[in-house]
């Protein structure tokens, strides 16, 4: 018995050897020169492979860096010191890029958004209550409060806060977008890290809807659009911000009844 | 004769995608354009062919004179996963092109149960070395073929018109069905 069990991994084993040899005599005899930079440019990526720059992985993003297909900057998630030592690496000089954070464009929280008549049972989900039937609130565009968000970052940068509305904690944040990807009612979007200027709501629907559903919803009068010479500019009664265009000293942010188009300091939350 | 008819036997009448149902993964994912039907054919052709030489080898030579039938399976993986490693480096040697083309299948070739399957049977059906060689070899073609009508088929079909509830994979696995049907025809003729 015990001879036949020695004889067994004996025999697998030695066959293991054998092809184990061949592979590594082929590997020798058929490698394939690839450009050496290529795996230097893989070396300082982050390594976390999911896909923020728009490629199948870091290897990839590699690949295209080193073929010109790709700016340097182009690791969101390693953010500006990869960038530097990407640049080093391709002899090229590092333009500053620019830090992208998601920011949650709706105030509308447990206490400011007006609630339904019915109450929603079902999964918690935001994903399955905007398939569903919309969840708690009567807003169509605004946050769910299913925490979707907050599942699907990877890095813990986000949390739900007490009024249930979900935050970014931005030392944490590596602006890899897959929040924005999780948000059903698309309320998240990537921005420049120091744009202080919002217009925190997506209500598209008309001011006498939009005030029943919610106390601050951008209503659509207006008034900001008419002031700012094109800064923003009225999508279906909402207000949308053209950072182009935009002049922070022409938007009158008094005038706003609801307060939805606001300058916030993030860094100090 | 013999060989040949073994030959055609495995090519046709008891085709390994159409008539045995092996290797359908690779039937259905790599047949919507010619071209790559033809080179993973071909990849997977000449997989087949060593792995029955390789195989024929260590089960006789090896696995049968020391009572070692039981490790069948593992030791046919083991040539199978090597061989398709030697066959990736050869592709990505010769061929960047072809092998970026074949892409994920490539390696998939390992998991193929069109390949563990012909070596379980050539060492099943007690087939000599020559047979051997010869069944691995119409195995491979046969799966070529199935997979070059399927392909010329899709290609065909990109510009039918068909019903839209069919588009894609439900009329992709119809075709694969009428396919097998059409096989079953050959059914009997050799044994």
């Amino acid at each position: 018995m015990e001879l036949e069990i020695l004889i067994a991994v004996a025999t697998m084993g030695g066959l293991g050897f054998i092809f184990a040899g061949a592979l590594a005599v082929a590997d020798k005899k058929l490698r394939v020169e690839e450009n050496p930079l290529i795996a230097q440019v893989n070396e300082v990526l982050p390594g976390a492979n999911c896909g923020g720059c728009g490629y199948a992985g870091c290897y990839d993003f590699s690949v295209n860096v080193v073929a010109g297909k790709t700016p340097v900057t182009g690791c969101p998630v390693g953010g500006q010191d990869t960038a530097i030592d990407v640049a080093t690496l391709m002899g090229i000089d590092a333009s500053t890029s620019v830090r992208m954070l998601p920011r949650i464009l709706c105030c509308g929280d447990n206490e400011e958004a007006v609630k339904k008549m019915t109450s929603y049972y079902g999964p918690l989900s935001c994903s399955a209550m905007a398939q569903i039937s919309g969840g708690d609130k009567l807003c169509l565009y605004g946050c769910l409060g299913g925490a979707d968000c907050v599942v699907a970052c990877p890095f813990d940068a986000m949390v739900m806060n007490e009024h249930g509305l979900p935050e970014v904690i931005d030392e944490l944040c590596t602006g890899c977008g897959m929040c924005v990807k999780a948000c059903p009612r698309n309320i998240i979007e990537m921005h420049p890290e120091d744009r202080e200027v919002f217009v925190f709501c997506k209500n598209h629907d008309d001011p006498k809807t939009s005030k029943n559903v919610c106390h601050v919803s951008c209503m659509g009068c207006g008034i900001c659009a008419r002031k700012s010479d094109g800064g923003v500019v009225m999508d279906n009664y909402l207000a949308v911000i053209d950072y182009e265009k935009f002049d922070e000293t022409k938007i009158p942010f008094d005038k706003c009844s609801t307060k939805v188009i606001r300058k916030q300091n993030f860094s100090k939350n | 004769m013999e060989l040949f008819l073994l030959f055609i036997s495995a090519a046709i009448i008891n085709n390994f995608v159409l008539s045995m149902f092996l290797g359908i993964c690779p039937f259905i994912g790599v047949s919507n354009k010619f071209s790559s039907a033809l080179s993973m054919g071909m990849a997977t052709t000449f997989v087949m062919v060593i792995t029955s030489v390789v195989s024929w080898l260590i089960w006789f030579l090896v696995l049968v004179p020391n009572n070692l039938e039981f490790l069948q399976i593992p030791a046919f993986i083991l040539v199978i996963a090597s061989l398709v490693q030697f066959v990736e480096m050869f592709i990505k040697k010769v061929s960047q092109p072809i092998y970026r083309a074949l892409g994920i299948f490539l390696p998939l070739i390992t998991t193929n149960c069109a390949i563990l399957g012909l070596a379980l049977l050539i060492s099943m059906k007690d087939y000599s070395f020559l047979e051997g060689i010869f069944f691995g070899l119409g195995a491979g073609a046969g799966f070529t073929l199935a997979l070059i009508i399927m392909a010329g088929i899709r290609e065909e079909l990109e510009l039918a018109d068909v019903p839209k509830p069919f588009r894609g994979a439900p009329i992709t696995l119809i075709v694969a069905g009428l396919l097998a049907l059409a096989f079953m025809g050959f059914a009997g003729m050799i044994s």
